[in-house]
């Protein structure tokens, strides 16, 4: 293969560059050149990376690997501190509400107490009254009843002495007496 | 594909009379001062020099001037640093596993030299050390070299194992042995031709389609051309210093763990 692309080289030249072989690969005469070159470069690229470069990179990937991990580290401690405050928060608001449910039992059944006293204290107020009532017309009734016979005992000592008899007092009241009596 | 080329050059020599092609000139090792055709000894500084020290200055420019911050959170220029260790690393790593990892910063070193000559051979006028048989050899013949003491100091004779396949059925065993070892000794050969082979077929293509642009009816198929080809070849770069570090750890692998 080799072989044709320098021929063909050379004819398509015309010459142009006469000296020399076509392919300048197999020109041997320049290879101690390029070999001595190209270790001198090999060794300045592998001093370079194992002294500086490599040692730096490979220490910034090993701390940035350390760096994410406290962070992520970090973040979990944080995400673990908030669930926490959740969970008090969650706790003090069910106190809260307990605390709330109790005071709020508490003055219903004081207000309850309260009112119970007050009802009896009304009831044996309205007793009172009822009990006064009650014997101011009992006293009215039995005026009232006392009249009723006086005037009774009246009106039959005027009806026998208008049929001329002389009405014993006395008797004439008994009558009457009894005959209210009996009604009564 | 060679021949192909050729006959077609032939052709249009006879057509067109008047185009001249030089797809080879772009290899030619001159001195970087003085006359051209002065004579290049081992320590003139040359266009290879030249282009070496560049390639080298990228590293340098890429790994540790980009990393200088040495950031946490990266700049662009230490991502990309970063990138290029992560990746090789991580090769290294999964090829020959953790023993191989003493081995890093040489694979690094040919990984990253491979990676920028390539791509600084791509650059207009550019010289491409990595198209060269006499580097790629040395490159590959160091692997060899260095893979096959590796293997006999970590495991003495046992690294004959390699050859010795324990799963074939006794009789095949010196046969398989055999194409073993020949296939191992191939193994600097096509490491090192495969690379250049790929740089110098592109670059060539891409001067051979740049002579057709002198004919001006050709011109606009031969700009498209090299654009593909060009295109090609930025994959090509990156693929084939991929492909030299990726069997360079294959082969460091074989030298720790020689069982099959």
């Amino acid at each position: 293969m080799a072989t044709e692309i320098i021929t063909a080289d050379e004819v398509v030249v015309h010459g142009a560059e006469a000296a020399g072989p076509g392919m300048p690969q197999l020109d041997v005469s320049s290879f101690p050149n390029q070999i001595f070159w190209l270790l001198v470069t090999l060794g300045v690229i592998y001093f370079v990376l194992s002294r500086f470069a490599l040692p730096r990179i490979g220490a910034v990937l090993a701390e940035r690997a350390g760096t994410i991990t406290n962070d992520i580290a970090a973040a979990e401690e944080l995400r673990h501190r908030a669930r926490e405050a959740e969970t008090a928060y969650d706790k003090a608001l069910a106190d809260a509400r307990t605390e709330a449910n109790r005071i709020v039992a508490e003055t219903k059944a004081q207000i309850q107490a309260d009112l119970d006293v007050e009802m009896e204290k009304a009831d044996a107020q309205i007793a009172a009254k009822t009990a006064e009532s009650q014997k101011a017309i009992d006293e009215i009734r039995d005026n009232a009843a006392r009249n009723v016979s006086e005037v009774a005992r009246d009106v039959a000592r005027e009806i026998v002495s208008a049929f001329g008899a002389d009405a014993d007092a006395k008797k004439v009241d008994a009558a009457v007496d009894a005959k209210l009596g009996e009604r009564a | 594909m060679a021949t192909e080329t050729v006959a077609v050059v032939d052709g249009h020599v006879e057509e067109a009379g008047g185009l001249v092609f030089h797809p080879f000139d772009q290899f030619e090792i001159k001195p970087l001062f003085g006359e051209i055709g002065d004579p290049v000894s081992w320590y003139t500084i040359s266009n290879a020099t030249f282009w070496m020290a560049l390639a080298a200055l990228c590293v340098v420019l890429l790994l540790v001037i980009g990393t200088r911050g040495r950031a946490v959170i990266p700049t662009r220029v230490q991502s990309a640093a970063e990138l290029v260790y992560g990746f090789v690393y991580k090769m290294v790593e999964d090829v020959t596993g953790k023993e191989g990892l003493k081995y890093f910063p040489w694979i690094m070193t040919l990984f990253l030299f491979i990676l920028f000559s390539n791509y600084l051979g791509l650059l207009p006028l550019a010289f491409t050390p990595t198209s060269h048989i006499a580097v790629t050899a040395v490159l590959a013949l160091g692997v060899f070299i260095s893979v096959t003491v590796i293997g006999f100091m970590k495991n003495g004779m046992a690294f004959l194992g390699l050859f010795w396949m324990k799963e074939a059925p006794l009789f095949l065993r010196p046969v398989i042995a055999i194409i073993e070892v020949i296939s191992y000794f191939v193994r600097p050969v096509s490491h090192s031709i495969r690379l250049a082979g790929n740089l110098v077929a592109g670059h060539a293509m891409i001067k051979v389609f740049a002579g057709f642009a002198a004919i001006a009816a050709i011109s606009p198929l031969s700009v498209v051309a090299i654009t593909a080809i060009y295109g090609l070849e930025v994959l090509v770069a990156g693929i084939q210093a991929y492909v030299f570090t990726i069997l360079t750890c294959i082969y460091l692998k074989d030298a720790l763990h020689p069982s099959h």
